[in-house]
């Protein structure tokens, strides 16, 4: 990873509250251009809230945040374009075949058919999906969903994608399959923004934050924060903060 | 690469919602059963036509009059004779078990009184728990006395009798529904609960689910805008909504004969417009819920309410005036009476312009409500 990439993310004193409750407490830190970046924390920690605002789904109570050169708040139809998204709840549509959800999506993203249909080809193929292209969301195992509902989230070519725990419930195997996926999306110059709570999922970032309580506790490559905090895994580092 | 010309994402949202609605095993069975259900059910139940009154003879006569006049309600395909005895109480009884809806009681002396004097009475009880059958059974049993002998007096418990009978013979003409027919008055009011009822909760339904099954949230992180969401949204409901119309009207015609006097271009052109309120109400509902409980309950609410009050079954011109007020934004009211100037009475559209213009203005609002709710961003 370059060092001197430009930032394809700002975020500056980003507070948001639920009433007393405050959710993410004056969250500073900046995502570098072609960055894997993990959002660590536990359940609970402001993950999740955090995300939600950085893709333009919720407000933000104060703070500024900027992605991909617009400002979230006032260009927000601009961040959209730019930006991928796939949350922890499933977001495709059970009812429509894997093909059909990957029509829609690069459809409602203003893509023509033309370049819709290459690249379905393209990404049926990668992804070995070619005999199921036709199968209901619903009929397939949980893994294969990820996968899809990953892919599609890229479709359009986003400068960044968000990942909400994309891996909660799935597999050792296929968590391992699905981080190759986010190398390759890596390799091809998109930014990936990724929140889990699995330690050794930590190691695979560029550089990871961890969270406690709304605060970033903790930001830097995962080497460094092991050397920082005096410990052999991320698992430790992550016990000590949120201790 | 990337075009933004907005007809083609509402393409894609059109494409996605037919596929889910074609797929869905219940959807098919709705949009056909339902309505050769309710049409054939409620056409022929929904019905005010007394056609088996349920009557019980006291004839304390017993004289070729009285029985003349008996013979008169048994011969009539209105009544069924159920029972006779000498006893009253016997017969209040039947009344509480609900098997009569009318007692007749002749006293002795009937035959001999009307030839005398030239008058005599007879006794009607009628159960008074239905108001609108009981006024009706009076006033066909009255009449069918009055036939018989003008010099009966009806003596009526229960309900005001038809004393001081003129003698002149009153011709009634019916227009635009000769024979009084029932059917032909209600199914047009039917068809439109249909046409209501699947539109709404459809539309409703639909939205809210995104939100269940977190669809929603996917979309709301793409460009995609608010208009083109809610016109991809509606216009598949808006196709149901006509068909349904259409194949309500085929049923119609086919089976109890409607007339349709009016241009049936106009009937569609207004159910447009009586769409856009309908599918802007079943909108907004589904923007301030969050589960398709909520949208059930509140949209079951409304709908009740409406219907009751959209003079379906009663003129809402003798109903009190807070009520005709609130009829003001009663959508089934104004389709109601659109729907059945048209079809019985051919009305065309500077009859119906004020329905016209008054929906066409609540379906701006409504709709405009509903983009306005739809949240993006929470």
């Amino acid at each position: 990873m370059n060092e001197n990439a430009e930032n394809i993310i700002e975020v500056k004193d980003l507070v948001k509250k639920f009433g007393n409750f405050v959710a993410n407490d004056h969250l500073t830190f900046e995502v570098k251009k072609g960055e894997i970046f993990g959002f660590l924390g536990a359940n609970g920690a402001g993950k999740t809230t955090a995300i939600k605002i950085l893709s333009g789904l919720s407000y933000p109570t104060s703070g500024d945040v900027n992605i991909a050169g617009y400002d979230v708040y006032k260009e927000r139809e601009k961040v959209k374009k730019n930006i991928g998204y796939m949350s922890q709840r499933f977001s495709l549509y059970e009812d429509l075949t894997v093909r059909e959800n990957i029509r829609f999506y690069g459809g409602i993203y203003g893509l023509s058919n033309k370049y819709i249909k290459e690249k379905t080809e393209s990404l049926l193929d990668r992804l070995k999906m070619r005999e199921i292209q036709n199968l209901l969301i619903s009929s397939l195992p949980l893994g294969w969903k990820q996968k899809i509902a990953f892919s599609v989230a890229i479709f359009h070519d986003p400068k960044i994608v968000f990942l909400d725990e994309p891996t909660g419930g799935v597999d050792p195997i296929t968590r391992r399959d699905f981080w190759e996926m986010i190398y390759e999306a890596s390799h091809e110059g998109i930014t990936v923004f990724v929140t889990t709570h699995y330690m050794d999922e930590a190691e695979y970032c560029d550089r990871v934050s961890i969270m406690d309580r709304g605060k970033i506790e903790g930001l830097d490559t995962p080497g460094a924060l092991k050397d920082q905090f005096k410990a052999q895994n991320m698992d430790e580092v992550f016990l000590k903060i949120a201790r | 690469m990337k075009k933004l010309i907005k007809v083609k994402k509402i393409k894609y949202i059109l494409q996605k919602e037919f596929t889910q609605i074609f797929r869905n095993r219940t959807m098919l069975p709705m949009i056909f059963g339902v309505p050769i259900i309710q049409l054939v059910i409620l056409v022929h139940a929904a019905t005010l036509e007394m056609k088996s009154i349920d009557m019980y003879i006291i004839d304390k006569d017993l004289s070729t009059m009285s029985h003349k006049l008996i013979s008169k309600f048994a011969g009539s395909p209105f009544y069924n004779i159920n029972g006779a005895s000498f006893s009253l109480n016997e017969a209040l009884e039947t009344i509480e078990k609900n098997k009569t809806d009318v007692i007749i009681q002749i006293p002795y002396g009937f035959e001999r009184d009307l030839i005398r004097e030239n008058e005599t009475n007879v006794q009607l009880l009628i159960d008074g728990i239905n108001g609108t059958a009981a006024s009706l059974i009076n006033a066909y049993s009255s009449s069918v006395i009055s036939d018989f002998n003008r010099n009966i007096i009806v003596d009526l418990t229960q309900m005001p009798s038809l004393k001081n009978l003129e003698p002149i013979n009153v011709e009634t003409m019916y227009w635009y529904n000769q024979e009084l027919n029932y059917k032909i008055y209600m199914l047009p009011g039917i068809l439109v609960i249909l046409v209501t009822l699947i539109s709404m909760f459809l539309t409703a339904m639909n939205i809210v689910r995104e939100k269940e099954i977190g669809t929603i949230e996917q979309l709301n992180v793409t460009p995609i805008k608010k208009f083109e969401f809610i016109v991809g949204k509606l216009v598949p409901f808006m196709i149901i909504a006509l068909f349904e119309l259409a194949f309500g009207l085929a049923i119609g015609k086919i089976f109890f004969h409607i007339p349709i006097v009016g241009s049936l271009w106009l009937l569609f052109g207004f159910t447009i417009v009586y769409l856009l309120v309908v599918l802007g109400i079943g909108l907004f509902i589904s923007t301030i819920s969050s589960t398709q409980q909520q949208v059930m309950f509140i949209a079951f609410f409304f709908m009740l309410v409406f219907i009751l009050m959209s003079g379906i079954f009663t003129a809402t011109e003798s109903m009190p005036l807070w009520a005709q007020k609130v009829n003001i934004i009663n959508p089934f009211y104004y389709f109601m009476r659109v729907i059945r100037m048209i079809l019985l009475k051919g009305s065309g559209f500077w009859d119906i312009s004020y329905e016209f213009f008054s929906l066409l203005i609540y379906g701006t609002i409504m709709l405009s409500l509903a983009v306005w709710r739809y949240r993006k961003v929470s």
